[in-house]
């Protein structure tokens, strides 16, 4: 009983919580930006406060789809299988949700929704695949088979990623690097203990949220197969 | 390994046999070269323009033809249960992914190797630096086959194959696609090995991965 507590009330109140935080922590507490020469940025880049604790949801979200994929053919457990696709489904949401803050934050400082410029064109490599992934499962019959094809793709998938990343390297990047890089001339480094604090929230924030959806995804994929195991049954 | 021949020879033969997938290949290259130079006539006096489309063209073609290939090379094994019949070889199941792919990679480098010097002519271009662009093209066109092969087995499974084919192949192929259209791109403008090796080591990379993962992965995509 007491995981379905955990379940079903403290997840997500804990993570509406630590939501609320998050962005009361974005809109009062960070002082203001300041640029490389020493001027006040602009209030956009309060949204990198979301973009990336999001991005780094989304690369969470799919490499649980990879492990996933690869428990479920190594054991066959179906358990894995709802895993994955529940893990996916989020974390389309949240490569999408990748691409609309940095379109916005991109316009407020670069001038464009969009430039062909690496880190973005992975984003949105990403979000296709991922695409594709469901879109596959929505085309293959019987449970199966459809759980075999999508841990195949989702194992596909993963490995492309990161090569995608690599290729479009190539590019000139626009993209400011965030860490490592304190010189950089769009952004720079992230200095200061309010800041990293901020971040520190959002990022516990949307990895919370993000549990919490999957949790929710997978019982209710759970309670649908039972829905049909009952059906199946009475026919 | 003979076996992997024997299985590509195979494909080969069924397929010359009637020469149905390759003259559709072809031809599906060529308009789609034509359909580029009609709508880029324009541009085509400049070679400075014509060199800034023609690599990204070129891939365009080589990869619409090829999915078309690719979602057929597992139909024709479905039809009195041939699949069956090649799971019951006493090979491994890597080897039919290895045998099919290289049948593959056969029609699509035929196809390529014909698409190439009418796409110098459709787009009034000359062709410099030959050996290298082989070099991309086979790379690239294996990257291609290796991941398609094994979507092309895959898909055959689904209810809508033909369609879905692409629209999981093309995203999956974009790390090859992308340094071999500039690769492509710098060779057609004169560079030399020393401008293109990162790309062609990526491709490399990328090949020999999927590869290997095919082979690990393509025993769960036949099995009933």
């Amino acid at each position: 009983m007491s995981e379905r507590m955990l379940r079903d009330k403290i997840l997500p109140v804990l993570s509406a919580m630590s939501m609320l935080l998050a962005i009361g922590m974005i809109i009062f507490y960070l002082p203001d930006m300041k640029g490389a020469m020493g001027e006040t940025l602009d209030m956009s880049f309060r949204i990198f406060y979301f973009h990336m604790p999001i991005a780094i949801t989304s690369y969470l979200a799919f490499t649980v789809v990879f492990v996933s994929s690869i428990l479920f053919l190594r054991t066959g457990k179906y358990s894995y299988d709802i895993l994955s696709r529940s893990a996916a489904e989020v974390g389309v949401i949240f490569a999408f949700l990748v691409l609309v803050t940095g379109s916005i934050w991109a316009k407020a400082t670069w001038g464009w929704y969009w430039v062909w410029e690496p880190r973005l064109t992975t984003s949105l490599a990403l979000f296709l695949v991922y695409v594709a992934y469901i879109v596959l499962r929505q085309a293959v019959d019987g449970a199966d088979k459809r759980a075999r094809l999508a841990s195949v793709f989702g194992i596909l998938g993963f490995i492309s990623v990161p090569l995608s990343f690599l290729s479009i390297r190539l590019w000139r990047s626009a993209h400011p690097l965030m860490f490592g890089d304190t010189s950089g001339s769009s952004g720079g480094g992230l200095e200061g203990t309010s800041l990293q604090l901020t971040l520190l929230v959002n990022v516990i924030a949307f990895v919370l949220l993000f549990i919490t959806l999957v949790v929710y995804k997978m019982q209710n994929e759970m309670m649908e197969e039972r829905a049909d195991e009952i059906r199946a049954s009475l026919d | 390994m003979i076996r992997i021949l024997h299985i590509a020879a195979k494909d080969l033969k069924e397929e010359f046999r009637t020469k149905q997938m390759l003259n559709s290949m072809v031809l599906f290259s060529l308009l789609v070269i034509v359909v580029f130079s009609i709508t880029f006539a324009p541009i085509l006096g400049s070679s400075q323009d014509v060199a800034m489309v023609a690599p990204g063209v070129l891939w365009i073609a080589f990869i619409f033809a090829g999915s078309i290939g690719l979602s057929r090379s597992f139909v024709a094994e479905l039809e009195n249960g041939c699949l069956e019949g090649l799971k019951l070889c006493p090979i491994g199941r890597s080897s039919i992914y290895t045998g099919k792919m290289m049948a593959n990679m056969v029609l699509m480098l035929l196809v390529e190797i014909i698409t190439v010097p009418l796409f110098a002519i459709m787009f009034n271009f000359s062709i410099t630096g030959l050996f290298w662009l082989g070099i991309i093209i086979f790379l690239g066109t294996v990257g291609f086959v290796c991941v398609g092969t094994l979507l092309s087995a895959l898909t055959v499974n689904t209810r809508t194959r033909e369609i879905l084919l692409p629209v999981l192949l093309l995203p999956l192929v974009l790390p090859a696609l992308i340094p071999a259209v500039m690769a492509t791109g710098s060779i057609l403008m004169g560079a030399s090995y020393g401008d293109i090796s990162q790309e062609l080591r990526l491709l490399l990379v990328y090949d020999v991965v999927f590869f290997l993962v095919a082979q690990l992965v393509f025993e769960y995509v036949i099995q009933d």
